[in-house]
């Protein structure tokens, strides 16, 4: 029974049910978690899983793959260009340096100086996945210190492409196997090139007309197959040439990172990739082999220790070259310090591009998890001592300029003819809008008039997040669907409480449901253009223009008072038949005060230029004729 | 030679108004007289520089016609200085756009001719209390003249107690146009009067 791949789901989705929340719950990250729960439900613990954990562990490769995708999709071409500084100098430094230092360390240890190479690099890589989520639980992303360590993470993951792509050459060529036997090193090589060239074209050309076509049909089964098999098919394609899945699905996701579905792709892929990212990261951990660590754990312990400190230390150099001040370097340091999950992937590569054998690579997989575990105790070590040590002034959290996200400072659902009057009225003031829309014909006019907009049901929580809502300042609902907006308007309402929300009412009693939703501003759609063309309209039958203009703003704020007044009525759910008595009443109201016989508006609603009170004062010769007191 | 004449316009309840409606429809008809009616064209206060400067430049003299509030003009007057009369085209460094050319107020005000002396009511004299105006004017290289008023506005009451300063007020508009003033004597007067029609 314990064959069936049933039984198999079973016992890793039950591990990742149980020992996801656990080590998140102790602060330790979903990554620890998965692979605590390998470590569990490996060979060595329960287990549960044996031998076939290397077949699970090639169905798992896919998540890695699915990752590079994701991580490509946000990595727009435009964010890379702000952070360029830090990213290739401090993390092209920290790269270079590190696998030099560590690859001359394993060269005076006697490995061969190919195999030193590709240890060296990959002992570089830090883990994006829990340092990303570690720095943002504690605040920290946004620090000098954090902003640092994001740019050199963003070059790792840059690199590993070059790095997939050396790795051939590193190997020992006649030993390759399946497509791609007994090709040389320059033609390997020209193929990379050449696979890439058509991805990224395949990428323009042919991915985003098709997403168009797939957004006329509106089917959300359809997006999410097309987005697996964009992924599929690159990882299909590059496995044919002989190359690395996810170095193709990488570059497709940058390709696609500035189109308009980056964020409907980003929160299909988003599940797939965190179960499958699950599933290595158990594998992973199923696969250390305590064995072999109790029969030598001298030498893992030396392995794990010496390649801490050595990124420690060029880390701590690189930072200081750089500028960055002291708290600031020693989170970089310590942040970075552990070998990441692009480790086992490379790790795997070498052995099948033959530069090292298992012998090399079971204590380097054992040493990266090792590493891994230990980054909640550096960050608690970090916090305790090292950083009261170095901070002088504790005010250190100062925010940089180059900004990591590329999020715009509204987010805007609709941009139809309302949210389009928005958005160029926002960005005429320099604010970008981050618009979310569900027709494909809206989206690509907008696009090609060169504004953000992103194809996407606004009332998902996921693409909301997608779409930069935690940190977004104002959310603007501009969408004509009466009963969607308020839809949206509970979601985000819901997950974003901070976040206030301006929004388009359709009338005066949907304007009540806004306001009592907690929307802080609602504006109905076609009040402010009536009033406009009533005031025009004044002007025409004779009024000056000045006094019209008065009357109408009178009029106007006096219909908005009332519109509150009843909107707060609405709120405490006063009887409705209350309601439309009021309304009826306010009406009325509002007519009375635009009537010339209301003296409020002749005369009394400007007291200040009242010559007639003035003329008939009785001594109008004793200037100045003293205007009324206000 | 022929000035060409800007009037501009200041009054926010036209609708009201008793002289200076008069006054500006008695305006109307003179040739080489613009009437630029500023509470009509900016009702809400919106004033656009670049199209003022351009009437600006195509006139000789400005006459700043409206009623005395508050020792001063109504609001939207001062806006339109304050966004107008720009650093680099009225004045400072290359502002020389109103060089040479001729401003004066022409007002109406509610207090008697004898309430605006030292020991009067008011404590100061019109041309005193117009400074203001006087130096703004000089500042941008613009020639002040007195100004032209009519005191005791609110006792006027019909065309037969007005039409004597309607007939002043062409005169004076005629005068400046035609370049017939003595400018010397008008800048140093304390108001303007070509043609005795009302009171002084
Ligand atoms: C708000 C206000 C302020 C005024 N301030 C003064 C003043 O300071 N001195 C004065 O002599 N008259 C003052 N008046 C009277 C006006 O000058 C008078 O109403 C105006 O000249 C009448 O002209 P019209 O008929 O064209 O409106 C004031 C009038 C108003 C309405």
């Amino acid at each position: 029974m314990t064959d069936t791949v049933l039984f198999q789901a079973f016992v890793y989705l039950c591990a990742a049910v149980v020992c996801v929340p656990v080590a998140k719950r102790l602060g330790l990250g979903a990554v620890l978690g998965y692979l605590v729960a390998g470590v569990l439900v490996g060979p060595n613990v329960l287990g549960a899983i044996g031998g076939e954990g290397k077949h699970v562990m090639h169905f798992a490769e896919f998540g890695v793959v699915l990752m590079l995708f994701v991580v490509g999709l946000e990595l727009q071409p435009s964010l890379l260009w702000r952070l360029r500084r830090s990213i290739l100098g401090l993390g092209g430094l920290q790269v270079a340096a590190t696998a030099a230092v560590i690859a001359g360390a394993a060269l005076a240890l006697g490995v061969p100086w190919r195999a030193a190479i590709a240890i060296g690099l990959i002992m570089a890589m830090s883990s994006t996945a829990i340092v990303l989520s570690t720095l943002a639980e504690r605040g920290q992303l946004k620090t000098s210190g954090g902003q640092a360590a994001f740019a050199v993470l963003l070059f790792q993951d840059i690199a590993v492409i070059p790095i997939l792509a050396v790795f051939p050459l590193l190997g020992v060529a006649e030993v390759t196997a399946g497509a791609e036997a007994g090709r040389p090193a320059w033609m390997t090589a020209l193929l990379v090139i050449g696979a890439v060239a058509g991805v990224v074209a395949a990428g323009r050309f042919v991915v985003r007309p098709a997403f168009q076509f797939l957004a006329t049909v509106r089917l959300r089964e359809s997006f999410i197959a097309a987005a697996l098999l964009i992924v599929v098919a690159i990882a299909l394609l590059m496995e044919q040439v002989g190359l690395s899945p996810a170095l193709g699905t990488f570059v497709a996701g940058v390709v696609l990172a500035e189109s308009e579905y980056r964020h409907e792709l980003e929160a299909d892929i988003e599940p797939f990739k965190g179960l499958l990212l699950g599933l290595f990261f158990i594998s992973v951990g199923a696969q250390i082999d305590f064995p072999l660590i109790a029969r030598d754990p001298g030498t893992i312990a030396g392995i794990v220790v010496g390649a801490m400190a050595l990124k420690l230390l060029v880390l701590w150099a690189a930072g200081r070259l750089f500028g960055l001040d002291r708290p600031a370097r020693w989170l970089l340091a310590f942040a970075l310090a552990q070998v990441g999950e692009f480790a086992f992937v490379l790790i795997k590569f070498g052995t099948d591009s033959k530069i090292f054998d298992g012998a090399v690579a079971a204590p380097l997989v054992a040493a990266v998890a090792i590493s891994m575990m230990l980054t909640p105790l550096v960050f608690v070590a970090l916090e305790r001592w090292v950083l009261p040590a170095v901070t002088v002034d504790t005010s250190d959290a100062r925010p940089q300029d180059a900004v990591a996200h590329d999020d715009a400072a509204v987010v805007l659902a609709g941009h139809g003819r309302f949210g389009q009057i928005v958005a160029r009225l926002l960005r005429s003031a320099g604010f970008r809008c981050t618009v979310l829309d569900l027709d494909p014909e809206i989206v690509d006019v907008v696009r090609r008039l060169g504004s953000k907009v992103y194809y996407g049901d606004a009332s998902r929580i996921d693409l909301l997040h997608a779409a930069g809502c935690a940190r977004a300042k104002l959310f603007v609902v501009a969408i004509d669907d009466a009963e969607q907006a308020t839809a949206i308007v509970k979601t985000v309402r819901e997950h974003f409480p901070g976040l206030p929300i301006f929004a388009r009412a359709r009338d005066r009693i949907h304007y009540y449901e806004l306001r009592k939703l907690g929307v802080a501003v609602a504006r109905r759609e076609l009040f402010g253009s009536a009033v406009e063309l009533a005031t025009e309209a004044l002007r025409a039958l004779g009024l000056r223009g000045h006094t019209a203009h008065r009357m109408a703003r009178r009029w106007r704020s006096h219909e908005e008072h009332a519109l509150e007044e009843m909107a707060a009525m609405w709120a405490r759910d006063e009887a409705r038949t209350n309601l439309f008595a009021r309304l009826r009443q306010a009406l009325e109201e509002a007519e009375r005060i635009m009537r010339d016989e209301d003296p409020r508006v002749a005369a009394g609603a400007d007291p200040g230029w009242d010559n007639e009170a003035a003329r008939s004062s009785r001594r109008p010769d004793e200037a100045p004729v003293e205007p009324p007191p206000p | 030679m022929a000035r060409r004449v800007l009037i501009l316009f200041a009054h926010p309840i036209l609708e009201r108004s008793r002289v200076n409606r008069r006054l500006l429809d008695g305006a109307r008809d003179l040739a080489g007289v613009t009437i630029h009616d500023l509470y009509e064209e900016y009702p809400t206060f919106a004033v656009e520089p670049a199209r003022e400067q351009a009437l600006l430049a195509a006139h000789d003299v400005v006459v700043l016609q409206h009623p005395f509030y508050w020792y001063s003009a109504p609001a939207l007057l001062k806006e339109w200085l304050d966004l107008v009369l720009q650093l680099g085209w009225a004045y400072g460094p290359g502002g020389t756009a109103l060089r040479g050319k001729l401003m004066l107020n022409a007002i109406t005000t509610g207090g008697s001719a004898e309430a605006y002396q030292p020991d009067g009511k008011n404590r100061f004299t019109l041309r005193e209390l117009l400074t203001p105006f006087d130096q703004t004017a000089h500042l941008c290289g613009m020639t002040y003249l007195a100004p032209f008023v009519v005191h005791g506005a609110l006792r006027l009451d019909d065309d037969g107690d007005v039409g004597p300063h309607v007939r002043a007020y062409r005169a004076l508009l005629t005068a400046l146009r035609d370049d017939t003033l003595d400018l010397a004597g008008a800048a140093r007067a304390p108001t303007l009067r070509v043609e005795a029609g009302g009171r002084p």
